[in-house]
């Protein structure tokens, strides 16, 4: 114990320095495609090479007009709200629908995932409709969605109860295969010995093969928590929802010829939404799942 | 009473047959070794007592219930050679698994892991992940597991092949100093010769195609056994009787050593 006691100090020391280098990569590589963006706008422009497209102020707007545009006025002649608090209210409100969604897609494909493992008669039926929900591009089914559940939805969540349902379906088919193959993880000798203390499957499931499965939900969960922005944005389109981030790309879409910047910089604050939904999983996973440093995925 | 009794017992697997008219009987306190060449079905033999597999035909009591019974009364812990921790729990939650499925309450869980890491030294360690222990710490906390509910059979198969022979002998000693703590009567496999001499009140030598037991010697070293045991004369004499019964069983059916 002591000499765990003596470690501490130095391991944060170790821990801080790993911080340091990890921020400092980070920004090394966002310094390099920053360059890389402007290096081929400056050429392509020089040279006026057309392929595979012609490069312009319009086409790829510097960067930093990118950044500046997010604080400018949003509307022209500097009134108004800055275009960055009007993005971040947007994306507020999407992270409402892919939050919900999310949760819902992660609640519901661990269940059904917990289903189709224990029933092999059901995984083998249903597991090639589940992937098949999968193939229907979700702007056929997104106005489908709005059309079946909007009517029946409780005032409080008309309209974004039904995009956060579009973004559910995108998110819990990542987490019904890997809950699948998590269950199906647990070490072999590990089930005798639950067998040898006479457990029962319920308790097998909750003590040991959803801690064994965690790390494939989690990785899962990483990729859902993307798709479940995305499945909100796309949403908000059939439903011509104006709040979110998807009411603004359609906006800024149709000024792009004379105002690209508004687009991009839309863009760049669906990325951070996206990202932040990513980083709350990682975070949460952090938490949960206590595993050798060599086995976390 | 009699803690295990076998009676013309078999076991196929498919066109094998893994074990051929089994009779043993195992009296309480008893420390018997399983040896035998890869194939003889000694660890069979241990998962057909635990009741993890099925005998073809013949039957398998543990204290004078079947099998599954005593399986469902949890009348033995079981030690494999892998210590199949969970790495999601912490050395004091992994030995009081068990006890969470037999639904003691908190605190009678807590002083039974205390008095547990005490028997198997791992006193400080309470809190730490089985991926910070090595080997043969993580062995210790598998027994500390197995016998936690205090059964009246604890069952191992192979629980030091994993380990270095200077780990293992310490283990050996451990594991001597702990059965008598404990009070249980044990069932351990093993192909060590040494180590079956060593550890057992009984060694019972098998021979494989089909598995069955060619030889059951009694280890009559005197208790308790110290390191200078294996210095003993009679220690070399009993390791030499159980290397030629396995020799016997392996020219019985002349296949070449």
């Amino acid at each position: 114990m002591s000499a765990i006691a003596l470690e501490r100090p130095r391991a944060r020391a170790v821990a801080v320095r790993r911080a340091v280098a990890r921020a400092s990569l980070f920004l090394f590589v966002l310094a390099g495609l920053w360059g890389l963006w402007e290096g081929y706008r400056w050429l392509w422009m020089r040279e006026h090479w057309s392929w595979p497209f012609l490069v312009d102020d319009t086409s790829m707007p510097h960067l930093h007009k990118i950044f500046e545009a997010l604080w400018a006025h949003a509307r022209p002649g500097d009134v108004g709200p800055r275009l960055i608090t009007i993005l971040v209210k947007a994306a507020a409100f999407t992270a409402k629908e892919a939050a919900v969604g999310f949760a819902l897609g992660a609640v519901l494909g661990f269940a059904l995932g917990v289903v189709l493992a224990h029933f092999r008669v059901l995984q083998r039926g249903f597991l090639p409709w589940v992937v098949a929900s999968q193939t229907v591009p979700i702007l056929v089914v997104a106005p489908m969605v709005v059309v079946w559940l909007n009517p029946k939805l409780p005032t409080r969540f008309q309209d974004w109860g039904a995009v956060a349902v579009i973004a559910a379906y995108l998110t819990f088919f990542p987490v019904t295969i890997n809950t699948i193959r998590g269950l199906q993880s647990a070490d072999r000798r590990a089930l005798e010995l639950m067998r040898s203390y006479a457990a029962g499957n319920w308790r097998i499931l909750w003590k040991l093969r959803v801690p064994a499965a965690l790390p494939y939900i989690f990785a899962a969960l990483k990729v859902s928590a993307t798709a479940s922005v995305v499945g909100a944005i796309i949403g908000e389109l059939p439903s011509s929802i104006q709040d979110g981030l998807g009411g603004q790309i359609i906006n800024y879409s149709q000024y792009y010829t004379t105002q690209p910047t508004g687009l991009w910089a839309t863009n760049v604050i669906a990325a951070a939404l996206g990202i932040s939904f990513f980083l709350v999983v990682l975070i949460a996973e952090r938490i949960v799942v206590r595993r050798a440093p060599e086995n976390v995925a | 009473m009699t803690v295990v009794q076998i009676k013309d017992l078999t076991k196929r697997f498919g066109e094998t047959t893994a074990l051929q008219g089994i009779d043993l009987e195992i009296e309480p306190g008893e420390f018997v070794s399983l040896i035998g060449p890869s194939g003889c079905g000694k660890s069979t033999l241990l998962r057909i007592i635990g009741d993890l597999i099925e005998p073809t035909s013949g039957s398998s009591t543990v204290n004078g219930k079947p099998a599954r019974q005593a399986r469902i009364d949890r009348d033995y812990g079981i030690v494999f050679q892998d210590a199949v921790l969970y790495d999601w729990r912490t050395v004091a939650k992994n030995i009081a698994l068990p006890l969470e499925l037999a639904r003691w309450d908190r605190r009678r869980r807590a002083a039974k892991v205390r008095e547990m890491v005490d028997l198997v030294e791992l006193t400080g360690f309470e809190n730490h992940y089985p991926w910070q222990l090595s080997g043969g710490m993580q062995q210790r906390v598998s027994i500390a597991r197995a016998l936690s509910f205090d059964p009246a059979l604890l069952l191992m198969d192979e629980p030091f092949g994993a380990l270095d022979e200077m780990t293992r002998e310490r283990m050996n000693m451990e594991l001597l100093r702990i059965w008598e703590a404990s009070g249980s009567t044990v069932v351990f496999v093993t192909h060590s010769i040494s180590e079956a001499a060593f550890l057992s009140t009984r060694v019972v030598v098998m021979s494989p195609r089909p598995g069955r037991i060619s030889g059951v010697i009694s280890i009559d070293l005197p208790q308790p056994r110290t390191a200078t045991t294996r210095e003993e004369p009679h220690f070399f004499e009993l390791v030499t009787e159980v290397r030629e019964a396995l020799h016997l069983g392996h020219d019985m059916e002349r296949t070449p050593a």
